[in-house]
């Protein structure tokens, strides 16, 4: 389908972009690998004025070490995230879920920062992130800010960013030598998960981190999961055991998919096969 | 030009590449919406997002006030030239159908119809103006699903006074095909065993790859329209028979078309609507869908809610099936409508004795979607039903599902055999499919892991299903259509013609999409006047070139337009001899024809089938008693349907802890007859069978309680992807039992992975967990149904389907109801 007319920039920099948006205000919509917006665009669910095109500003991509944490820009593509040394290295599980986004085409084209701003539940960015403690780097008018992952989800599609803000990078503390998987339940490959579990666990298992995927309007942490996983043995029994927690508090959606009380059974079951393959069992 | 002097290799059972193939895939060809006229408008609709309602007004002026728009139509509008969308299959004398008109002016009946036509100088000012168009509506109660229809306690069409439109029976006892089901079951109720059972065959949408697109040219003498359909020959016919405008002033192109599946097996209110706009403005427009309008708008398949009592005796012999069936139509009865489940009538019975059946069929009509043929029509619904029962009879009876459907089958020694449901079955050896795929599959290895896997109690479990189809096709002898009371015949035209430079152009009535007919058709005509292969050219879907045909659908191109070409080619032989015989001062019967040259036995002398065409074309020196020319035609009306039949074996891995399943090997050993081309027919089984397999695990088409489509995209309507797949291991008969109502002896295959697999893919599922006391599970077998099954909390398998998807966009304001903030 054909979108409503709008009006395109492509700024070279942030600032620039920062102008405009500062300019248009709730008239733009920011544009990142656009696997999502352009979509909404062609099905008419929007129709921003103005679309500002962050592809030009080739200060937002690529991965830098930056001490303890490594540094990804907001448009770097999933492939690249996937692929990258530094994110193996550091940060195993986001290479891990970047591995799993749709499909080839749109992992070249789709946008780490843009997927973690659109802030999907179902999105496979957001749970590794909020695990890994990430820190969400946004350039305003006033300057830069950082946002704690805890505080950056803040709803559905709805995020710490403010209105005239842009996410730039995002800083991953380094996880160095930590096993991690990516457990993503689909019935179709090309899908959103119906649930999905990241989880990445230091030893086996001295200390653990669980994300969990669309089992609400935001990404979760597995938080009684994690606290109970600390200091148990990688053993199928005690990981099932733990992955129990997994469900509790959270209140997943109800759809074509999957009833509400179903995601909360795969949640627990896909905690515990996540953790078992990151500690290696 | 040069004779052919050595005889080519022959062409049938030849792995062609398909010549159509570069055109299509690369997309530089005649897709209608590539198509541009100077002066061209195009067509937005406006749909209704309501499933039932009245029209209370419709205010067009902001849309007409829009840039480069030309009008805004509403169904007030027109008059009759706007003609109507015709049912051709009454299945009987007092069916209920309410009028279809492409766009009504009163009332709506399913959400997505359209109301209203804005026409503009592009389709992206088109788009934008229909946004503007403010409808009022009253909404109405709307009657969605097959159980509430029944009830006629709302009704889809008040005027009509009830839901159900048609009661269609056939008993084997009235026939004289077999005898009383009733007594059968009362004796297997007190003395035998009886399998009763309700399947639900869920909505799917055909989803074709190319979205409808139609462009109506209205100058010149004859009006033109391209269409993005299957039946350009019908297309025309309907458009005459209700627009007022004469056939001969009508010509229907159907250039390439990107799939149908049946989908495109219609006339549209959308291809009536452009019909209309473009005789009044006199201007050529066109019209091509979204992908979104395409799932909620063309008509969606299957939809049945069957009923099923099987009475066997003790050994699993099976005495009598009894079959109802309440069929959904949706809104409107559509062109083949209740035609479609009367199709599985006589294939309920399948490859088995039967010796007593009922069928009955009830049609109804809902505030949803219009359902009409998706690939296979009436057969997949009934393969599954009697599959399904025949392993739930195994089970109940202790052996083997094989072994059960042995105790039942046609020998291969008793054909031709005449089935319960009336139908001469020529040919078929049901024995030697089985074997083969048995050894194949590795069936007995797969058993003992099951076994080993259940006695483990291993997480995943494993099952194995199994599906012996046969499938009636190649539709169809025009008598037996006539006596079922369908609108029209079914045989099909072909005609050769033999061009001064030696090129053969073939004509066939066949409209492909997707079929590959081109290259299929080279072949036969290649080896059938010995010409090479490159040198034929097959002319399809322009009614100006191709003026008889009966167009692509139920497995019939090749059985009956094959055929006819088989016929025509024979004349232009015929004719040929003559003026070889001529030319070669030789008798006619002196004649051998082979490898395209006439030669007079016994000497040296001969003439090429090239060289006879451009004597003709030239016409210096022919026979007083001829005409100078070799071309020739034929129509065929085929005497029987054919019986392409095969064994299916599926087998699927459960994780009983989610419900997931897997495929883990898929063998069908399917008996076509003789094979023109084996990549083809290997194209058209995987293909088949994933569309089978889709129904068994993922599709489905749903509506919410309101009549809004939820599954309206590709994010919730789940197509599978060749990444979903296995690769499957398909065999053939060594020894195919030959149709014996064609020349060529070949069967239809276009329908036959999609008829087979469904039973085979479901019927493993529920093998893997039989053991823990199910016996059935919901189509699409989803993991939280799987599971809900095994967790027992829903015996059955849950049915509720929840009336939302995710969403994943967020929610703009936008919508036709909503008109501020469109963009202007």
């Amino acid at each position: 389908m054909i979108p409503v007319k709008f009006d395109y920039l492509a700024p070279t920099s942030v600032e620039e972009a920062l102008a405009a948006l500062g300019e248009h205000g709730d008239d733009a919509k920011i544009l990142a690998g656009g696997q999502s917006l352009l979509p909404v665009l062609r099905m008419r669910l929007n129709a921003p004025e103005v679309v500002i095109d962050l592809g030009g500003i080739s200060s937002l991509r690529g991965i830098r070490d930056d001490g303890d944490a490594i540094v990804i820009g907001a448009m770097t593509t999933h492939h690249d995230v996937r692929d990258d040394h530094l994110v193996k290295q550091h940060a195993l599980l986001l290479s891990k879920a970047a591995a799993e986004v749709a499909d080839s085409q749109i992992r070249h084209r789709g946008t780490f920062g843009g997927a973690l701003a659109h802030a999907d539940p179902a999105g496979d960015l957001g749970a590794p992130a909020l695990a890994l403690g990430a820190q969400f780097v946004v350039a305003g008018p006033g300057g830069t800010r950082t946002v704690e992952a805890s505080d950056f989800f803040v709803d559905l599609f709805e995020t710490a960013i403010g209105d005239d803000e842009i996410l730039t990078e995002v800083r991953i503390p380094k996880h160095t030598g930590w096993g991690a998987h990516y457990e993503k339940f689909v019935r179709v490959a090309h899908q959103w998960p119906i649930v999905a579990v990241a989880a990445t666990v230091r030893g086996s298992i001295d200390e653990a981190r669980v994300g969990l995927t669309n089992m609400g309007s935001t990404p979760l942490r597995a938080t009684a999961t994690e606290q109970a996983l600390a200091g148990v043995s990688a053993t199928e029994d005690g990981v099932r055991e733990a992955a129990q927690l997994a469900a509790d508090g959270t209140h997943p959606p109800s759809d074509l998919n999957g009833a509400a009380d179903y995601r909360q059974h795969l949640a627990r079951v896909l905690t515990g096969r996540a953790v078992l393959r990151a500690a290696g069992v | 030009m040069t004779a052919t002097q050595d005889r080519p290799a022959a062409e049938i059972g030849k792995d062609r590449r398909r010549k159509e193939d570069q055109r299509l895939i690369t997309g530089r060809t005649r897709w209608t919406d590539n198509i541009t006229l100077p002066g061209m408008l195009h067509l937005a609709m406006v749909r209704s997002p309501f499933a039932h309602a009245t029209i209370t007004s419709i205010d067009v002026d902001a849309a007409k006030a829009s840039p480069n728009v030309v009008t805004v139509l509403t169904g007030k509008d027109f008059g009759e030239e706007l003609g109507v969308n015709i049912n051709a299959w009454p299945i009987t004398p007092d069916q209920k159908a309410p009028v279809h008109s492409p766009m009504p002016a009163d009332r709506v009946a399913f959400a997505g119809e359209v109301v209203a036509v804005v026409v503009a100088r592009s389709a992206a000012e088109a788009r934008d103006a229909a946004e503007l168009v403010d409808v009022e509506y009253d909404e109405q109660p709307a009657v969605l699903g097959i159980k509430n229809a029944l009830k006629d306690e709302v009704l889809a069409h008040p005027d009509l006074g009830t839901n159900k439109s048609a009661l269609w029976i056939f008993d084997s006892n009235d026939a004289g095909t077999g005898s009383d089901v009733e007594a059968a079951i009362e004796e297997a109720r007190s003395n035998g065993i009886l399998i009763e059972r309700e399947y639900r065959q869920q909505r799917l949408i055909p989803a074709f790859m190319e979205p409808r697109s139609v462009v109506v040219d209205p100058t010149g003498e004859q009006l033109t329209m391209w269409s993005a359909t299957q039946i350009p020959h019908i297309l025309r016919f309907a458009l005459a028979a209700t627009t007022g405008v004469p056939e001969s002033k009508i010509r229907v192109i159907a250039p390439d078309v990107g799939g149908g599946f049946g989908g495109k097996l219609q006339t549209t209110p959308e291809e009536w609507i452009a019909w209309a706009v473009a005789r009044r403005l006199s201007k050529p427009v066109k019209y091509t869908e979204t992908r979104s309008e395409s799932l909620m708008s063309a008509h969606h398949g299957r939809d049945q809610v069957q009923t099923l009592t099987l009475a066997a005796d003790k050994d699993g012999k099976v005495t009598g099936l009894k079959v109802h069936l309440d069929a959904d139509m949706g809104a409107y009865i559509s062109i083949v409508g209740g035609g479609v489940p009367v199709l599985g009538a006589f294939m309920f019975n399948a490859i088995y004795k039967f010796p007593a059946y009922r069928f009955e069929c009830q049609t109804v009509l809902t505030n949803s979607t219009w359902t009409d043929a998706y690939r296979g029509a009436g057969r997949p619904e009934a393969t599954y039903a009697i599959e399904r029962l025949m392993d739930e009879l195994a089970a109940e009876v202790g052996v083997d599902p094989l072994e059960i459907r042995e105790r039942n089958w046609i020998t291969h020694e008793e054909f031709p055999f005449t089935t319960v449901a009336g139908l001469e079955y020529d040919t078929g050896n049901y024995e030697a499919a089985t074997a083969k795929a048995k050894e194949s599959f590795g069936y007995d290895a797969l058993r003992a892991e099951q076994r080993e896997r259940r006695e483990r109690g291993d997480r995943v479990q494993l099952g194995i299903g199994v599906s012996t189809f046969t499938e009636m096709c190649g539709l169809a002898p025009s008598r037996v259509l006539g006596s079922l009371d369908y609108g029209a015949g079914g045989w099909e035209h072909a005609s050769v013609r033999m061009l001064a430079t030696g090129k053969v152009e073939i004509v066939t009535g066949a409209s492909a999409h997707g079929q590959g007919h081109e290259t299929a058709f080279s072949q036969i005509v290649a080896d059938r006047l010995g010409v090479p292969f490159e040198d034929v050219e097959v002319l399809h879907g322009d009614t100006q070139i191709s003026h008889k045909g009966l167009d692509t659908y139920g497995s019939r191109s090749l059985v009956v337009g094959g055929e006819a070409l088989v016929k025509a080619v024979d004349k232009v032989v015929d004719k040929a001899r003559h003026l070889a015989a001529h030319l070669l001062e030789a008798n006619a019967d002196d004649l051998d024809y082979s490898g395209g040259r006439f030669t007079v036995r016994g000497t040296d002398q001969g003439v090429a089938i090239q060289e006879l065409a451009t004597a003709a074309f030239a016409a210096h020196n022919y026979p007083e008693d001829m005409e100078p020319s070799i071309d020739a035609e034929a129509t065929y009306d085929p005497v029987n349907f054919n019986y392409p039949h095969g064994t299916h074996l599926c087998a699927m891995e459960v994780d009983t802890e989610t419900g997931a399943v897997k495929m883990r090997k898929y063998t069908c050993c399917d008996d076509i007859g003789t094979i023109i081309n084996p990549l083809i027919v290997a194209g058209q089984v995987h293909g088949g069978l994933v569309q089978g397999i889709a129904q068994a695990l993922w599709e489905e088409a749903v509506h919410d309680e309101s009549g809004t489509l939820v599954s309206g995209s590709f994010v919730d309507y789940l197509l599978p992807t060749a990444a979903d797949t296995i690769s499957f291991d398909v065999v053939h008969t060594d020894d195919p039992s030959v149709c014996t109502t064609n020349t060529l002896g070949t069967k239809g295959v276009g329908e036959a992975g999609t008829i087979a697999s469904t039973p085979a893919v479901v019927n493993a599922v529920v093998d893997a967990v039989r053991h823990l006391g199910i016996n059935d599970i919901q189509m699409p077998c989803t993991p939280e149904r799987v599971w809900r099954a095994i967790e027992g909390s829903r015996a059955g398998g849950a049915t509720d389907t929840p009336s939302d998807a995710m969403p994943h966009f967020q929610e703009g304001a936008l919508n036709q109801d909503s008109t501020e903030g469109a963009g202007q």
